[in-house]
């Protein structure tokens, strides 16, 4: 019987190819029999070619803004040409500056992040495990949830100080509540039928935990990091823009009142390199934890 | 496979009744069940919707807790789900985020030599080998019901209880996945209480076929079945035995067999 019906599977494919003759008739109609076996074989297209239309508008944006600027259309006081951004850009480097300030607000980052986003994960987990964590953490959690960053920020120098630890703080609390609110959404969509497997298969209350919460949870968690991280770098602006010496957001306030606007552009193309560096790391991390997801790729 | 007589009461359900209670009203799902099955035997519940042979099911495994009348497994009380009572259900339910081989181990590591001995001759009872690595959603309907399966025997269950397992494979598949599990209660001797809604199903796994009736859940009848293993669907003797079912579904009995004749 398992013969038959895997001679069966196997058949199919045989039908396909089976079905390929009808195509040969039109394939001299067709300009480009290429473009054509590429769709049936279900071929993606190179990824130089991706490169390439993604680049179009970019280097499209910033060559017109490039001529603008020459040519004396727009103020080059208030957009620098995209030349004398790189030259400033490469200056920063040079000097050493850049790695500085980069290197500072990072380690603001990365420390608010770990501080806030370890403690979401922590009390989303256990909030969404337990009913009566829920009832007695959850209603003061969405209350200071509530509380928008600039508001808390005086109150923070002046209880923490203008040093790192009121900057830390507050991005901590904003990293806190994306993978606070991930993490216990992600266990309490955990499939009901999975847990009756798990009572069935005598699962202690430890490895219900391990093998079915944690897990079906991952989704969701790592949404949570995403979230978590974008608000920690956001939110290293509004820190870093209360009182501070160093970092990129000084940087680019400091420029801003010397009317240094490149250095203000170059600041920004920093927030969105370490942006989408951050992004793509993240990606991996779902690559490697959620392989045995089938998702719609588009 | 025979069953001697003198082995003792394996599986005891005992006036087992249970009634829904939901906002509009009551259901009686179940009236004073009583089943013995004997250690080995392979029973198939059989009914139509609706004749409480699920539920039996889950009380069985200990998954309901709110029911008169006790089930007693080798003589002790049935008091919750455990690993004594194996369940596969109608659909696999595995973990998606596990590989075959550990959704077979489940909450037991493969490191155990023991447990990994145990998983690799199972993936190659139920005629799983090469898949051992693959994931849930690579599988078929039927490879991925062969996993469930597979998992259930792992922990050696007193009782291994399937609720229409195969209920939402096509008929090949299904035709195929039954001489499995055939082989598997040949090869294990693994007691079996199979709940189908499929004449042919029933006839040709089962040594007993208990019949039930709906409104309230009921036993109407239990058919032994001596045909010999291997069955053969076409044979004369087995559509003998698939009349005598249809035959005890046809009785006239009360005026609640016609509600459910047209299902």
């Amino acid at each position: 019987m398992f013969g038959t019906i895997d001679a069966a599977v196997r058949k199919e494919p045989g039908l396909k190819s089976g079905r390929e003759p009808d195509l040969e008739p039109c394939r001299p109609k067709n300009r480009e029999p290429s473009r054509v076996t590429d769709r049936a074989q279900g071929r993606e297209p190179s990824r130089l070619r991706i490169a390439a239309l993604g680049s179009i508008l970019p280097v499209l944006t910033l060559g017109a803004w490039q001529i603008a600027g020459d040519l004396g259309w727009i103020s080059t006081l208030l957009f620098p040409t995209p030349f004398t951004i790189a030259e400033t850009f490469a200056r920063l480097v040079a000097t050493g500056e850049m790695w500085t300030h980069l290197g500072i607000s990072f380690t603001r980052a990365a420390l608010g992040f770990l501080l806030g986003g370890g403690l979401g994960l922590f009390l989303g987990l256990i909030v969404g495990l337990f009913r009566r964590a829920e009832r007695s953490l959850d209603p003061t959690i969405q209350m200071i949830r509530m509380i928008p960053h600039l508001a808390v920020a005086p109150l923070f120098v002046l209880w923490f100080g203008i040093g790192e630890e009121s900057k830390v703080l507050l991005i901590a609390k904003g990293a806190f509540f994306p993978l606070y609110i991930n993490t216990f959404l992600g266990i309490r969509n955990a499939d009901n039928k999975l847990f009756e497997v798990a009572r069935v298969l005598g699962f202690s209350r430890a490895k219900q935990v391990m093998r079915l919460v944690i897990p079906s949870a991952m989704p969701n968690i790592l949404l949570g990091v995403r979230l978590s991280l974008g608000v920690a770098w956001l939110g290293l602006v509004v820190a870093e823009l209360i009182a501070s010496t160093s970092g990129i957001g000084y940087m680019m306030s400091d420029a801003r009142q010397f009317n240094k606007t490149p250095v203000v552009f170059v600041g920004i193309i920093l927030f969105a390199l370490v942006g989408v560096l951050v992004d793509l790391f993240v990606r991996l991390l779902e690559r490697r934890l959620l392989h045995w997801r089938e998702g719609y790729k588009g | 496979m025979r069953v001697s007589l003198n082995q003792p009461e394996h599986l005891d359900i005992r006036h087992v009744s249970k009634t829904f209670v939901t906002q509009k009203g009551s259901v009686h799902a179940l009236e004073d069940v009583n089943l013995r099955v004997r250690a080995g035997e392979f029973i198939t519940l059989i009914g139509p919707s609706g004749c409480g042979k699920s539920t039996l099911l889950k009380i069985v495994a200990g998954l309901d807790d709110s029911h008169e009348g006790e089930v007693l497994l080798e003589g002790r009380r049935v008091t919750g789900p455990g690993i004594d009572k194996g369940f596969v259900f109608q659909e696999p339910r595995l973990f998606p985020w596990l590989t075959v081989e550990r959704n077979i181990a489940a909450d037991l590591s493969l490191n155990d030599p023991e447990v990994r001995r145990r998983v690799d001759e199972l993936i190659g009872l139920v005629r799983l080998q090469g898949f051992a690595k693959a994931y849930p959603r690579e599988l078929s309907g039927g490879m991925a019901q062969r996993v469930a399966i597979a998992r259930a025997l792992l922990r050696s269950p007193k009782v291994l209880l399937l609720d229409e397992p195969f209920g939402a494979l096509d008929a090949f598949t299904r035709a195929h996945m039954q001489e499995v599990l055939l082989d598997v209660w040949q090869t294990n001797r693994t007691t079996m209480l199979f709940v189908t809604h499929d004449i042919d199903e029933a006839v040709f796994l089962a040594n007993r076929i208990v019949i039930m009736r709906p409104r309230p859940g009921s036993i109407r009848g239990v058919i032994v079945n001596d045909l010999p293993y291997p069955r053969k669907k076409a044979s004369s003797a087995f559509q003998e035995m698939r009349f005598r079912v249809l035959s005890e579904f046809e009785k006239p009995e009360e005026p609640v067999a016609a509600d459910w004749a047209g299902l």
